[in-house]
């Protein structure tokens, strides 16, 4: 008797088993299919910037003009220039980033490319995840890389260029994701321009206050691994949120 | 492909203060085409698009296999393959290069099925081109060659022969021939007629 009830329990708890087996392999079969979208999208992105290239330039030229300027409007004595330097640097990118976001849907959202991604019966989060990715690699990265020479013509000395580049690194993610979510906020709306800069700029604030921060910091020698612990955090928040909210806006805005 | 049947119950859709579709109702069976007519502005493509979920409707419901799609949408978009106005294409990939990412997204694709679709539309000698550089019925084939390619058991098509020459309308008809044969449905919203080749089919009239 004991042994029959044993052999039952065994049998329910063998078919728990594989239920649950046959569960997370969906689950990973699902994510694997979802990762393996995400990697088309980024591709095809970053394909298409690379025919569309005056696109991919348009920010970078922007962002060496402005601080250019600056010696140019204010003074050539490099300790005044140094002064205001972190705060250049930033507001320059964060402008740039803003001048970038306007093209991250507009063309998909025209010839109905978001129509087929939100259709695909893939996750849009991934795939606005993935769309994200691209838009960060094609201008927060090259922002980054230009970084050093802006600071440099602001009177920076050499030793600050890698706390510079790092902080412009990790705080253009968190701007790429904010930029993403107005983006496709304002998907529906005719000369969006205004109004992606009206919502995304306050929203930017963090990232323009730490990353200036973690600049001054750099450019005085000083550990600046507080604000960069803080703009790293602010990416990760981003990450996590950013493309659950520009997938649920780019479904609203396809209605 | 599954035997799945499309039933829509009543729906009422309004965009603003227009009531644009006023209690639309049908059933369509595996194997089976509709046709949507009407007059411009009659809802023939917001019914298309209420019906892949990209509009909510006011009232009514869309029922896939007895269940309403609302529940698990992304379960009912695996099964449509949903064609608009415009061919969903980028004007600065090729033809081939559209279709790896576009049905790639949705499934693993080979080579040589991509080959196969892009030859049965006419495309294998322009298929490498820029989409910018092509004609708006070559565009419309490499569509075609997309919707060949997603395997899927609904489609959902909005004027699927626009600037198709007879050649190109011939091929419409029969790749819908091909799908019902399959036991896949197609809703078609068309001013004209479908191509005779597509067989027989229901009718929707919508008034405007």
């Amino acid at each position: 008797m004991s042994s029959r009830v044993s052999s039952a329990t065994g049998s329910v708890a063998t078919r728990a088993a594989a239920e649950q087996g046959a569960a997370s392999a969906t689950v990973a079969a699902e994510t694997a299919a979802a990762l393996r979208a995400a990697r088309l999208a980024l591709l095809r992105d970053l394909q298409l910037a690379f025919r569309k290239r005056s696109q991919l330039v348009q920010p970078l030229a922007f962002f060496a003009l402005v601080t250019m300027l600056f010696p140019l409007a204010v003074s050539p004595e490099l300790s005044r220039l140094r002064a205001i330097a972190p705060g250049v640097l930033w507001v320059a990118a964060l402008l740039a980033s803003l001048l970038a976001l306007e093209f991250l849907f507009r063309d998909d959202a025209h010839d109905g490319t978001l129509e087929q991604y939100a259709l695909s019966g893939q996750s849009l989060t991934w795939l606005m995840f993935a769309k994200t990715a691209a838009h960060w690699l094609l201008t927060g990265v090259p922002l980054a890389l230009m970084a050093p020479l802006a600071a440099l013509s602001l009177g920076a000395s050499p030793a600050a260029l890698p706390g510079i580049v790092a902080s412009v690194t990790v705080g253009s993610v968190t701007l790429s994701l904010i930029g993403s979510i107005g983006a496709a906020l304002t998907l529906g709306i005719k000369r969006s321009g205004a109004l992606l800069s009206l919502l995304t700029l306050p929203l930017s604030l963090p990232v323009l206050i730490f990353g200036a921060r973690a600049t001054e910091l750099a450019m005085h020698g000083a550990p600046l691994a507080a604000p960069l612990e803080l703009l790293a955090a602010l990416a990760v928040l981003g990450v996590t949120l950013a493309p659950l909210a520009a997938a649920a806006a780019v479904r609203i805005s396809l209605e | 492909m599954s035997n799945e049947t499309l039933e829509v119950e009543n729906l009422h859709l309004w965009r603003g203060d227009r009531h644009v579709l006023k209690g639309v109702s049908f059933t369509l069976a595996a194997g089976a085409c509709l046709e949507v007519t009407g007059p411009n502005g009659s809802g023939k493509t917001s019914l298309l698009r209420t019906l892949c979920g990209l509009m909510y409707p006011e009232e009514g419901r869309v029922l896939w296999g007895g269940h309403d799609v609302r529940g698990d949408l992304r379960a009912f978009h695996t099964a449509l393959a949903y064609l608009g106005h415009e061919p969903p294409l980028k004007a600065d990939l090729s033809a081939r290069e559209n279709l790896h990412y576009w049905i790639g997204v949705r499934r693993p694709l080979s080579a040589a099925e991509l080959d196969t679709a892009l030859a049965r539309v006419g495309a294998r000698t322009w298929c490498e081109r820029l989409v910018r550089t092509l004609s708006a019925g070559q565009k419309r084939r490499v569509a075609l060659a997309g919707l060949a390619l997603l395997a899927v058991p609904l489609w959902l098509l909005d004027e699927p022969t626009t600037n198709l020459d007879a050649e190109g309308r011939r091929l419409v008809g029969g790749l819908i021939a091909e799908q019902l044969a399959r036991g896949g449905a197609v809703v078609a919203a068309v001013h004209h007629e479908l191509p005779p080749e597509a067989g027989p089919a229901g009718r929707l009239e919508l008034a405007a």
